[in-house]
């Protein structure tokens, strides 16, 4: 509990991490309050034809799309979105990633070469043309979205585990564990993977953001939520045919995602200062 | 006695740490004469090794901080001369050094040879010595001139027989990895000298080494600078290799210089309760071991008084009010302490 | 003497090399660190294993410990063979048989309290409640000389003298019988050194404890142990009780090794010392006896045949064909 208010302590005293969890704290905020946020909550769904297009002003405050929909109510319902992405691709990445990652750092041998081949693989391709290739063959939705953000996202984490694991496993104390007669599951559990977390913490923070960006790609190229689902990046693709007249109608959306995604970035530089015992310990023992 | 080569007089050195100023050397005395062997001998964290580095001018800036006192040299105080005429006249030239460790000291990818090559380059006694640097070509790019060269190599050469690296121009051309902790100690020994220093700093150079080889390389350089007359300036934490090189000691505790004396009365009288003590915490066959209760003081709030104080059972009020004045008991033999064991 | 007592470790024939290999990962020769290596420890001895760098003594202790599997002899512990057992029985040999790093502080978890670093051995090999776990290390706690406020602490916020007695406190709750002490003191100030060694002194009287002691420094070695082995580039050369290895040293790699301690008061070193050169490597030692490129009684016969230790009624045993 003493080790959790610290941290929060030094995030906030650090200046970019604050940033980020501000701008984090209102996305929250943003999806959480939309429908009492929203001037037009109903806009989401309904269109107004005779108001399309219109620039932004007192009555919409960043304009409205080409269906005469709020653009600002409309940016608080995609938060919604964006954070169902986010939340569920990076969290079953880490489902997938780390105990992989675990595995194939703590044992040497067979296990360990295929398990860490086969993440090659799937790294080996770039991540935004085999997520377009799984959305593309199971049809554009919202869930395969998720599923295809999961399934190429997930060696990052594997890569990352399995390098900490390594240099972890010549460690004295994951030594003398052993020779204590722990079982490689306990060292796992209880000692490996506690003194791996900060690392795992700070590429979540990035890997929303790059998830984020990556969903909102998707979304332009059209193998997003289909409409009228208020997806930011299939707001900006709709918005092509209108520029540079209506040019708030791409400026909303894309401020947006990149304000979320620079906010999740912050956030992860801010986490990597605070959590990385290296600096922690030189601050302790310079002398 | 002989003549006066290095006195710090005095010397205050603090680090800058987030608990506050550490006064890691807190007015250090210490000699050293011509030609004479001086071991400075303290535990871990009694600022032998910044000592060593302050005489270099190598403190780690600006996180140390040179608070008072002085380091004269031949006549000249070196913290008062401006960087570039240290590294010009004296770093490498007239004071050289001797690190603890062999292994890291050399760059893995360059020949021995070239290293060595590139040292005399710049520090061989052959070299006019001038302070300031000369104008033009930066300075990695100017010329070794070639008769210099061909001067130095054979010198090398014949330095390294000295040193017993067998076959010494083959040796040459290898690379750092080739040689074993005591060949590349031979071979820091050896680039020690060539500048022909008046000075040598060596800082633990066998700690890292068996005991068989650090028999081996006491005896050689034991036998180097007394043939040529160069002092040493010798950091050890290990009493048993200050006996076997060492003309004179100094011990040092918490930042401060405890007793300093020739070898023969710093083993057979020693005076001051901290050296008594630590003489006495070798391990004796047959004996129980004895060693000295607490620990050694945090150096942000060090005691008050005499440093060793709360682990003395010597210590009296003035010990704990009042920092001991410099006593001398004999002809070179200073203690500072409020209750030395005097001779019988 | 020894015989009365229990013969608690026997190791046989024990050998452990390791594959040198080239940039391609093709084996291209053999580091020979045991060879060969016999020897017994009985209850209540201190046994200490000597040598310089690269003799194996290291290797000795972890092989003993089955972090490196032995490629042949065997390892008996209390007559059982443990030198070959799957990783789930040999688990419950840790019980009986523990190791202490160099420094014992190393291995605590940086981020668990010393509570937990203390319960983990009982969770792990006993079944015993919460509450019978917290009474047993306390007492230990307090046999170590640290107060039970310490449980709450992290390592890092121990000194490195706490976090030592913390580490040994962590093997002796298993109540080991023998401990394999692993260069315990190097590292150490000597002002410290002594109350390290008074605390291992007191800690086997108090568990009753066997001590298998390596060390690079004779002179702890000499006054800590009752029986000693010195070793050689992977063999043991000597082996005898203390006063027999120190007092009479028949070989001359011992010799040598004896007269390189310096010894404040008495001759220096520097000024006789005859050993020269330094050892091969290990990964190309020489025929026969390892020790005859150095050795000054070398003939031609240390050339053809690596001398075996010799079998003597006093257990002085050499190996070495001039001894």
């Amino acid at each position: 509990m003493k080790g959790t208010l610290f941290i929060l302590r030094k995030l906030v005293e650090d200046r970019s991490a604050l940033i980020g969890m501000i701008i984090i704290g209102a996305l929250v905020l943003c999806a959480a309050l939309a429908p009492w946020l929203a001037t037009y909550p109903d806009d989401v769904w309904a269109l107004h034809p005779s108001q399309r297009l219109q620039p932004p002003g007192g009555e919409h405050l960043f304009g409205t799309d080409r269906m005469g929909s709020d653009i600002y109510s409309r940016i608080l319902f995609g938060a919604r979105i964006t954070i169902v992405i986010g939340v569920i691709a990076v969290g079953a990445s880490l489902l997938i990633g780390v105990p992989i990652g675990l595995v194939a750092g703590y044992h040497h041998g067979w296990l360990s070469d295929l398990l860490m081949r086969g993440s090659d693989i799937f790294l080996a391709v770039p991540q935004i043309v085999l997520a377009i290739a799984i959305a593309q063959t199971l049809g554009p939705s919202l869930e395969n979205v998720i599923l295809a953000l999961s399934l190429t996202y997930w060696p990052w984490f594997t890569r990352l585990v399995f390098a900490e694991v390594r240099s972890l496993r010549n460690e004295v104390f994951i030594e003398a564990a052993i020779a204590l007669g722990a079982s490689p599951w306990r060292i796992i559990v209880f000692h490996v993977l506690p003194n791996v977390a900060s690392p795992i913490i700070v590429r979540t923070s990035i890997g929303m953001g790059f998830t984020i960006l990556t969903a909102a790609t998707l979304g332009f190229l059209g193998l997003g939520a289909p409409a009228p689902a208020p997806e930011w990046g299939r707001m900006i693709s709709e918005s092509r045919e209108f520029l540079p007249d209506a040019w708030w109608y791409a400026l909303a959306p894309g401020m947006a995602i990149f304000l979320v995604v620079m906010g999740f970035n912050l956030l992860g530089d801010g986490l990597r200062d605070v959590l990385d015992p290296k600096i922690r310990r030189a601050v302790h023992d310079e002398r | 006695m002989s003549a006066e080569l290095l006195a710090v007089r005095g010397l205050r050195v603090s680090f800058s740490t987030d608990a506050g100023p550490a006064r890691v050397l807190d007015g250090v005395n210490l000699t050293v004469g011509r030609g004479e062997v001086v071991g400075l001998v303290g535990e871990s964290g009694c600022g032998k090794t910044t000592l060593a580095r302050a005489i270099l001018g190598v403190l780690p800036v600006p996180a140390a901080r040179v608070a008072g006192g002085e380091v004269v040299f031949k006549g000249e105080n070196l913290l008062a001369k401006d960087a570039r005429a240290m590294d010009e006249t004296v770093r490498g030239h007239t004071i050289t050094f001797i690190p603890q460790d062999p292994y890291g000291s050399f760059n893995p990818l360059f020949t021995v040879g070239s290293q060595i090559r590139d040292l005399m380059k710049w520090k061989s006694p052959g070299r006019p010595r001038r302070a300031g640097r000369s104008r033009g070509l930066p300075a990695l790019l100017r010329r070794y001139p070639g008769a210099r060269a061909r001067a130095d190599r054979e010198r090398v050469v014949a330095l390294l027989r000295r040193v017993h690296i067998a076959q010494p121009a083959a040796a040459l051309s290898k690379l750092p990895h080739e040689f074993s902790g005591g060949q590349r100690q031979r071979l820091m020994i050896a680039m020690a000298m060539l500048p022909e220093p008046d000075l040598i700093i060596a800082d633990e150079p066998t700690t890292a080494l068996d005991v068989t080889i650090q028999a081996q390389i006491l005896g050689l350089l034991r036998g180097l600078v007394k043939e040529r007359g160069i002092s040493v300036l010798f950091t050890t934490h290990d009493l048993g290799t200050a006996y076997e090189i060492c003309d004179r000691i100094t011990v040092m505790y918490a930042g401060q210089e405890m007793e300093s004396a020739p070898a023969e009365s710093f083993f057979n009288a020693p005076a001051h309760p901290y050296t008594i003590r630590l003489l006495e915490s070798l391990p004796r066959p047959g004996q129980p071991f004895t060693g000295i209760g607490g620990e050694i003081p945090a150096l942000v709030d060090p005691p008050g008084g005499c440093r060793f104080h709360p682990r003395c059972e010597l210590a009296s009020d003035a010990c704990r009010n009042l920092r001991p004045e410099r006593r001398t008991l004999s002809p070179g033999h200073t203690v500072r302490c409020h209750h030395p064991r005097l001779p019988a | 003497m020894s015989q009365t007592r229990e013969l608690l470790l026997e190791v046989r024939g024990l050998r452990r090399f390791f594959p040198i290999r080239n940039a391609f990962g093709v084996r291209v020769k053999w580091l020979r660190a045991l060879e060969d290596v016999s020897f017994q420890v009985h209850h209540g001895d201190i046994l200490g294993v000597v040598g310089e760098s690269g003799c194996g003594k290291s290797t000795l202790g972890k092989t003993l410990m089955g972090i490196h599997r032995p490629m042949a002899g065997e390892v008996r512990l209390r007559g059982r063979d443990i030198s070959l057992l799957a990783p789930g029985a040999r688990r419950e040999v840790a019980r009986e048989l523990q190791y202490v790093y160099q420094d014992p502080g190393a291995s605590l978890d940086p981020r668990w309290k010393i509570r937990r670093s203390l319960h983990e051995p009982l969770v792990v090999h006993t079944d015993l409640g919460q509450a019978e776990r917290d009474e047993q290390v306390r007492a230990i706690l307090a046999a170590v000389g640290l107060p039970p406020g310490h449980l709450d602490l992290y390592p890092h916020e121990l000194s490195g003298g706490q976090q030592r007695r913390v580490g040994l406190a962590r093997i002796l709750t298993l109540q080991p019988s023998l401990v394999i002490l692993d260069e315990p003191t190097s590292g150490l100030d000597v002002s410290v050194q002594a109350t390290v060694l008074n605390l291992f002194l007191e800690l086997r009287e108090t568990f009753d404890l066997t001590y298998l002691f390596i060390s690079h420094d004779l002179g702890v070695v000499q006054a800590m142990c009752n029986r000693i082995m010195v070793m050689y580039l992977g063999r043991i050369v000597e082996t005898g009780s203390t006063q027999q290895v120190f007092g009479q040293p028949r070989h001359p790699y011992t010799r040598s090794l004896l007269a390189a301690i310096p010894r404040i008061g008495e001759a220096k070193v520097t000024e006789g010392f005859a050993l020269e050169g330094e050892p091969p490597d290990a990964g190309n030692l020489p025929g026969g006896c390892r020790f005859r490129t150095r050795c000054p009684l070398a003939e031609a016969r240390c050339t053809e045949v690596e001398p075996d230790l010799d079998d003597r009624e006093d257990g002085h045993r050499v190996a070495c064909h001039f001894a």
